[in-house]
């Protein structure tokens, strides 16, 4: 899933001032999984303002809305009766949907109630961790399944750099060291001597690096 | 063995000497007088000096620059590269601007993470790693070719090395990693401080099982200590070192104002250890603000004078 | 033994302080409470294993963000204490009492309902629930 962490209302309130009306808009993909942007976060969040609203004095209008999905049109266009009601939308999808509603709804003002972290996966209730970083030309089959791209800070492909201790990165005791993982995996399968065939330099135009990228599926295109 | 290259170094390697290198850090600001001096005070005692780059993350004047002081200066040096800075139109264009000033020797690094250094907020690099960095250097000088393919214009000829840590974990690649270093082109290995003799030697039996000292030479890393506090730092706070207690305790056991002399004596007693350990080929000497001590150092390990080549 | 607690407090009754959302505190400041005191079993008398300490950790996680947003974080406030402890348990709440008198009212005023839904609804998500009935 896409891990996002849920942003300081400090950060936010500057926004919203002189709004009369802000729709805080959840979705209900990965940021409710990851408990930072789902119909619960919405509820917290603008009770919050509300709060704060009412100290300022101000008569605002906070709505409350939670979609399937920001990151498609079909669940955008659910909003289109109702979004006229409101100056401002806090978007607490991932930063994928704060941008496709605002793209759909050119003339509304739609600001990010989250910070977007990473693709990752839940080690346990309220632990995510980062696994992908969608780099376009996926290598884990020569990896054991454990991506250095993601998981080392170093995204070093060929091994470990001399700093990996005791299974942890040198970047500190709570990370762990992604070539220590892939050297055990390679040893789960019987392939450790995979380990000294050179892994060449990467083709980093799949990735960020190449500019913006778009998958096309001409099959099943409309 | 013929020499590859022009470098200093390799062709005393090659003559079958114990090398000896040395390295100098940069300064923190455009004056470059204080490395040129350090460089100057250990001309006759050193084969080769590394320039360190942006070592530890900290920013600094470039090794490149310094390189080129010290070969204007009649000196050897080693340029250190890492591939956490540079992506590879910047390493390419590094490694031919240290060819146009004839500087031979390169070493291949992947660099600290910038988490350590003074802008831990910096993006970091990573186009190639370290390997891919010594398979670069190698297609350049061998082939003439850029990694895009395209032909070089007079290749830059360096003696490629890589640093290789003992020490560092997982324990099994130890061996298989330098293996790996190799072949992806080194020559020459420079290797992280050893405090730990039967440590190294364990690995170095390991290391001509498989013949790998034939096929690069290695040379076997110090780093003399200046207290016991410094010891037990490096004991416990240094990624990938290892300190044994009896160390730590040596250091310890004397008063404060002789410690760095028993440092010193332990760095002498490690390297004559270490001379005896069969497919070390030479030493390099990591004094850390220290420098001036390396003649000395080299002198009573019965290192001096360094040889002569042509 | 008959023993008296403040009158302003009203007791809200839960199947377990597990089942005390942020929201449902945080709703109580929006509505006018001036102080929120969860009193949850003893630790590790859970009938539920962890319901308290989860309790406990949104207690936190509300009086933070109570702090940080002018409220005040001492309004919310959480004790475990056995159900058949009822001196102990007046005792807690006189001290709350004390610690919400003092405070002074709630920033956000009595006067105000949860939001209404949005004033032309499309399909408006329903307006929050009644937190917690007692
Ligand atoms: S190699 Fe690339 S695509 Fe595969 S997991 Fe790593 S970042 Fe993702
Ligand atoms: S310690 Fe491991 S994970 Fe960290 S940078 Fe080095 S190789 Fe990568």
């Amino acid at each position: 899933m896409i891990v996002a962490e849920r942003k300081p209302i400090e950060e936010i309130l500057p926004w919203l001032e002189g709004v009369r009306s802000v729709l805080v808009l959840g979705c209900n993909e990965c940021v409710t999984v990851c408990e930072a942007g789902g119909k619960k976060e919405v509820g917290l969040l603008a009770s919050a303002l509300r709060m704060v609203f009412a100290q300022q004095g101000r008569e605002v209008n906070v709505g409350e809305r939670t979609l399937e999905r920001q990151c498609d049109p079909e669940y955008l266009d659910e909003l289109r009766d109702s979004i006229d009601a409101y100056d401002a939308v806090v978007s607490l999808a991932c930063g994928v949907g704060i941008q496709f509603t605002a793209e759909r709804y050119p003339s509304k003002a739609v600001y990010p109630g989250v910070n977007t972290c990473f693709m990752g996966a839940a080690l346990e209730r309220g632990v995510w961790a980062e696994r992908c970083q969608g780099c376009g030309q996926c290598l884990l089959a020569l990896t054991g399944a454990v991506c250095p791209v993601a998981r080392c800070a170093k995204r070093l492909f060929n091994g470990p750099c001399g700093g990996s201790t005791a299974g942890k990165c040198e970047i500190g005791p709570d990370v762990e060291c992604a070539w220590q993982r892939i050297i055990d995996r390679l040893k789960a399968l019987g392939r450790l001597a995979d380990y000294e065939t050179l892994i060449p330099v990467k083709d980093w135009s799949k990735d960020r690096a190449g500019g913006p990228r778009k998958v096309v599926r001409e099959d099943v295109r409309s | 063995m013929n020499a590859k290259t022009p470098s200093r170094l390799e062709k005393i390697l090659r003559a079958g000497h114990l090398a000896v290198t040395s390295e100098c850090g940069p300064p923190r600001g455009s004056d470059i007088g204080h490395l040129a001096a350090k460089a100057e005070a250990i001309r006759r005692h050193v084969d080769a000096i590394n320039v360190t780059d942006n070592q530890t993350s900290v920013c600094r004047l470039c090794s490149l620059a310094a390189c080129i002081r010290l070969k204007l200066m009649g000196l050897e040096p080693v340029l250190q590269m890492v591939v956490r800075d540079r992506n590879r139109i910047a390493l390419q264009s590094d490694i031919l601007g240290a060819a146009s000033f004839d500087i031979h020797n390169i070493l291949c690094l992947s660099g600290d993470h910038q988490r350590f250094g003074d802008h831990a907020q910096g993006q970091n690099v990573f186009d190639l790693d370290s390997m891919q960095l010594l398979q670069t250097v190698r297609r350049m000088r061998d082939e003439g070719r850029f990694l895009g393919g395209d032909p070089i214009e007079r290749p830059p000829a360096m003696f490629v090395g890589a640093a290789a840590n003992p020490f560092a974990d997982p324990f099994e690649i130890r061996v298989p990693r330098l293996a790996k270093k190799i072949a992806a082109g080194a020559e020459f290995i420079q290797t992280q401080c050893i405090y730990n003799v039967e440590r190294f030697e364990r690995w170095m039996q390991g290391v001509r099982d498989r013949g790998l000292h034939e096929k690069a030479f290695i040379l076997a890393g110090v780093t003399p200590l200046k207290s016991a506090g410094m010891a037990r730092y490096m004991k416990n706070k240094v990624p990938g070192m290892d300190v044994p207690e009896e160390v730590v305790k040596r250091m310890a056991g004397v008063p404060k104002d002789r410690q760095a002399e028993e440092g010193i004596a332990i760095c002498i007693e490690t390297l004559q250890r270490l001379k005896e350990v069969p497919g070390v080929a030479g030493f390099h000497i990591m004094a850390i603000e220290w420098e001036e001590r390396v003649p000395e150092i080299v002198e009573r390990a019965g290192l001096a004078p360094r040889p002569a080549v042509a | 033994m008959r023993l008296g607690y403040p009158e302003s407090v009203k007791i809200i009754r839960v199947p377990c302080t597990g089942k005390v959302d942020a929201l449902h505190l945080l709703r109580c400041f929006e509505r006018g409470a001036d102080g929120v005191l969860v009193v949850g079993c003893r630790e590790g008398d859970c009938h539920y294993q962890s319901g308290n300490f989860r309790a406990r950790k949104r207690v936190g996680e509300v009086g933070a963000l109570l702090e940080r947003i002018g409220v005040g974080g001492g309004r919310v406030r959480m004790v475990n204490l056995s159900s058949s402890d009822a001196p102990l348990f007046v005792r807690a709440a006189r001290e709350f009492h004390e610690a919400v008198l003092a405070a002074g009212p709630n920033p956000v005023g009595r006067r105000r309902r949860p939001e209404p839904a949005p004033a032309r609804a499309g399909a408006p998500n329903p307006p929050p629930q009644e937190a917690i009935r007692p």
